[in-house]
């Protein structure tokens, strides 16, 4: 364990975090992992973490090294979209029993390996730790070299049991497992002054699919995405690539700003939400290529896609405007960032009146400040019982939020909106901030609000005449 | 009649089986203004906690006493207080369950012996129950969690009766993790008109059946008060729903001396025959017209839906007892029941109606389920269904593909006959229209000579 423990320290002390240079040294020494309040905590561990990270390669397997309750009630459960291969949709894990807590599971887990690269020729197998075999001291670092080399296929260990810390580690520990044994470790068939990574990107409700056309358009090659919608052997050629864009930036950026330590790649922050991100995300992958040598003719056109999409998109938006204008919005995002939608909802005439920024670095804050002047509240850590009473005052109109707190909206008799991970569709790039608004308008006009918070019938202190009226 | 067998893979794919401690933790769901804890890491309890939220599509009460890494090494003494006493200002329940996982087990906390002391450092939360239920997740499964915590329950509350119980009409059921929500409704309707008084533990109507609350609860919403636990003793007769509800009932009968009578299923017209006889006897009130007429419509339904069961292949994978009910029903109608796959042992395996049953996954479904008519098992199964082209019954926990399954009832004269109209027209929506070539033989496809009928 003074391995895994050597790595959660160096990742807390991450030079590209912004957050993290801002602290004093002291502070910075102590991390970024915040205690967790047993009774009082919420949210997923560093294994679920890792495994939204990497489940996207969709041609691998993988394998978790656990008893049933880490793999058996979350597998099919993420909504990561695949262009061809649906391995990575099967679940397998090795659901260890008492037998191995007292013998030990490495002669299990080495087995499950052979196994399914045996039943599912897997282009590669990676092997999830979880706690209880790391408490009986599984070394599943030696069983995936050992498996790697009897079974000819990539092998990679991720060290992510639950206890080390949150699904943010888990997410930084996954980066980690891929910089060790994979990116690096083949090379293309070719490159171009085109190629890029996305770093970050988990392809949810098929959101990359809504910004691809756009690259593809101007003849910028995703190398590879990491990881949505990636095949194994592209994370492993990933090292050419000329620029990369880091999209959810707390997720990922150990690998973003190590890929560019070892292999000279500049990177950006970047958002694909909202309509200024979009084209502020196209021009600086664009200025990223062209420094590294593609042509300069590249930016031109670049701006002219640009031009073109944004005048469709705010033309699409346009007819909602009338709809919406001047309906209140309580707006709490987990890892897309407040500021960049909040832009776009304003741009549909929908007024923010309260916003989360629990996530929020303090130049977020700013910037959200900046947009929403003093109309809206910052909240930090809102309680789901303050959440409630909000809305059964109705000093909001809707709420756009995770799967979290969506029956404190429903219970109140609320509009709501996913925007969560687990949400059904896709809000990335022009196309995505069209559907957003179109989804938030079908939830506002929805005809079941009015019917639905008439008072019953015996709550009516209506004179009975009316009422025989009524059913004649 | 049936073979149990033991699948001996190394890897389990596409796992059937759900945990011990979120069985548990269910069932302490059932108990009005109670929080469940699991101690173990956190992910113990979101992977719970987000499960239930996609089945149910309601606010799942769910904590975690949040293990880190050093305080697993240690022991959790600190955790359990401080999650308990978090619970207790934040939420203030009446009852805070506590699960053990694979984490607390595996390093041996003594989780009876810390609510000893948690008791006698805060006299403050003497109002609250403490119950704990041992759930390691590498033994035992869903439907084993959820018994236990019963027991627990059961142990920790109920009373010796004071006054002699024989002219009660109060009367205990036990339900089986694999009664839904308005499977209660409908027993509670039953049972009702047999002028009982029906105490469910656990009750889930009160709770997870989908209502909208006047008030924002972080507790859960309803189902049985502890009081009413506390008051088990004095009922005339305990009723037990599913094998894995007996050792609940023998806990409760040497208790109090309630006796017990255990009902393996209420699915199907027999079960339900039984179930009416007995609430009769011990009621003295005769079977109620209202039954006597579902009990008809079902005898009709047999008729009219007999036609498309008889010779049907089904593949059923399910926990032991929600698996007996599935499969005797089907077995009934006139079905084959062509694989049956199981997630822990059971008494009741041996008289499941197929030639064998297996201890396994949802890949073993897959391979076994090849030719058959219909797959029946929880949402897990629908990427096996796709696959195979088969069409796929859904049933158990989870359902997160469709909506209203806390409202699926499967119990009584009614719900055996809208099971039989909702299967039979999943067989007559997948019926193969006949077509010149469905009657040419075999041999004659494998010789090649179709293309010589067929004019070209």
């Amino acid at each position: 364990m003074s391995t895994l423990s050597a790595k959660v320290q160096s990742l807390f002390d991450e030079p590209g975090c912004a957050t993290n240079q801002a602290k004093p040294d002291k502070d910075r020494k102590k991390g970024c992992n915040k205690l967790l309040a047993p009774g009082a905590a919420a949210g997923g561990c560093a294994f679920d973490g890792a495994k939204i990270a990497l489940q996207p390669i969709t041609d691998a397997a993988h394998l978790v090294h656990g008893p049933i309750n880490c793999e058996g009630h979350s597998w099919d459960g993420r909504g990561s979209k695949s262009s061809g291969p649906l391995l990575y949709r099967t679940s397998f894990t090795t659901a260890i029993t008492e037998q191995d807590i007292i013998f030990g599971g490495e002669k299990h887990l080495y087995k499950a390996i052979k196994e399914v690269v045996e039943k599912y020729n897997p282009a590669a197998v990676f092997v999830y730790q979880t706690c209880v075999p790391a408490m009986i001291g599984d070394d599943i670092e030696a069983v995936c070299k050992a498996a790697a080399m009897k079974l000819g296929k990539p092998v990679i260990p991720v060290n992510v049991p639950g206890f080390a810390g949150s699904k943010n580690l888990g997410n930084k520990l996954a980066g980690e497992a891929l910089l060790d044994h994979v990116i690096g470790t083949e090379e293309p068939a070719e490159t171009t002054p085109y190629d890029i990574n996305i770093i970050g990107e988990y392809n949810l409700s098929g959101e990359l699919w809504q910004v691809k056309p756009l690259l593809d358009e101007l003849g910028i090659r995703i190398l590879a995405c990491i990881s949505g919608d990636a095949r194994y052997h592209e994370v492993a050629r990933s090292h050419r690539a000329r620029a990369a864009m880091m999209v959810c930036s707390k997720a990922m950026i150990n690998v973003a700003r190590k890929m560019e330590d070892r292999y000279g790649i500049p990177f950006f922050e970047g958002s694909f939400y909202g309509i200024g991100d979009m084209s502020d995300a196209l021009r600086k992958i664009s200025q990223l290529l062209v420094d590294r040598g593609a042509p300069a003719e590249l930016l031109g056109r670049t701006e002219a896609v640009i031009a073109r999409e944004e005048a469709r998109a705010w033309q699409r938006i346009a007819p909602f405007k009338e709809r919406l204008a001047g309906k209140r919005v309580l707006l709490f995002t987990g890892g897309v960032k407040s500021w960049s939608v909040v832009a776009a909802l304003q741009e549909a005439g929908l007024v923010i009146i309260g916003t989360s920024t629990k996530k929020s670095t303090p130049d977020d804050k700013e910037r959200i400040k900046e947009l929403v002047k003093d109309d809206a509240h910052m909240f930090d850590d809102l309680k789901p019982r303050e959440m409630y009473k909000m809305l059964k005052e109705a000093r909001a109109d809707i709420m756009l939020s995770g799967g979290r707190t969506q029956f404190v909206a429903l219970k109140a008799k609320m509009p709501w909106l996913d925007i969560n991970q687990e949400r059904h569709h896709a809000y990335a790039g022009y196309e995505g901030m069209v559907a957003l608004v179109s989804e938030i308008d079908k939830a506002l006009s929805s005809p079941i609000w009015e019917q639905i918070r008439r008072p019953a019938p015996w709550e009516f202190a209506v004179d009975r005449g009316e009422l025989q009226l009524h059913i004649a | 009649m049936a073979r149990v067998i033991v699948s001996h893979k190394q890897c389990v794919v596409n796992p059937l089986k759900m945990s011990q401690p979120i069985g548990a933790a269910l069932a302490f769901m059932g108990v009005e203004g109670t929080m469940p804890l699991l101690h173990g890491s956190q992910g113990c309890t979101s992977f719970g906690l987000v499960l239930f939220v996609r089945h149910f599509r309601e606010a799942i009460p769910l904590q975690t006493t949040a293990m880190s890494e050093v305080a697993t090494v240690l022991g959790g003494f600190d955790n359990v207080e401080q999650a308990i006493v978090n619970i207790a200002s934040r939420t203030k329940p009446a009852l805070i369950g506590i699960c053990t996982t694979g984490v607390s087990e595996t390093k041996g906390d003594d989780l009876n012996g810390f609510l000893k002391l948690i008791r006698a450092n805060h006299p403050e939360l003497g109002h609250i129950a403490l119950i704990d239920v041992s759930t390691p997740d590498f033994e035992g499964s869903f439907q084993d969690g959820w018994g236990t915590a019963v027991t627990r329950m059961i142990e920790e509350l109920v009373e010796a009766p004071l006054l002699d119980s024989g002219l009660s009409r109060r009367i205990n059921v036990l339900p089986g993790c694999h009664i839904s929500p308005g499977d209660i409704d409908e027993l509670r309707d039953i049972f009702e008109a047999f002028s009982l008084d029906p105490f469910f533990l656990p009750d889930l109507s009160g709770s997870l059946d989908g209502h909208i609350p006047e008030e924002f609860t972080p507790t859960t919403l309803g189902g049985i008060s502890v009081d009413q636990i506390r008051r088990m003793g004095s009922a005339c007769w305990t009723v037990a729903i599913g094998e894995q509800m007996r050792g609940a009932a023998i806990t409760l009968e040497h208790r109090t001396g309630v006796p017990y009578q255990l009902f393996d299923r209420l699915t199907g017209l027999v079960a339900n025959d039984e179930l009416m006889g007995f609430l009769s006897s011990i009621s003295g009130v005769p079977v109620p017209r209202k039954y006597r007429r579902q009990r008809s419509q079902l005898v009709d339904a047999m008729l009219d839906g007999h036609f498309h069961f008889g010779g049907k292949k089904v593949a059923v994978a399910a926990e032991p007892d929600l698996l007996a009910a599935m499969t005797h029903w089907l077995h009934d109608m006139g079905c084959e029941i062509q694989s049956a796959i199981t997630t822990t042992e059971s008494p009741v395996l041996e008289s499941i109606p197929a030639k064998e049953v297996l201890l396994g996954d949802l890949e073993d479904l897959e391979i076994r389920a090849a030719g058959a008519d219909l797959i029946v098992t929880h949402s897990h199964g629908r990427q096996a269904a796709e696959r195979l082209g088969i069409p796929h019954f859904r049933v158990g926990i989870p359902v997160f593909d469709r909506l209203g399954a806390g409202q699926q009832v499967t119990v009584g004269y009614r719900g055996t006959r809208d099971l039989i109209f909702d299967v039979g027209n999943l067989f007559m929506a997948n019926m193969h229209e006949p077509t010149p070539q469905t009657w040419i033989p075999q041999h004659c496809i494998e010789h090649d000579l179709v293309a010589l009928r067929v004019p070209q």
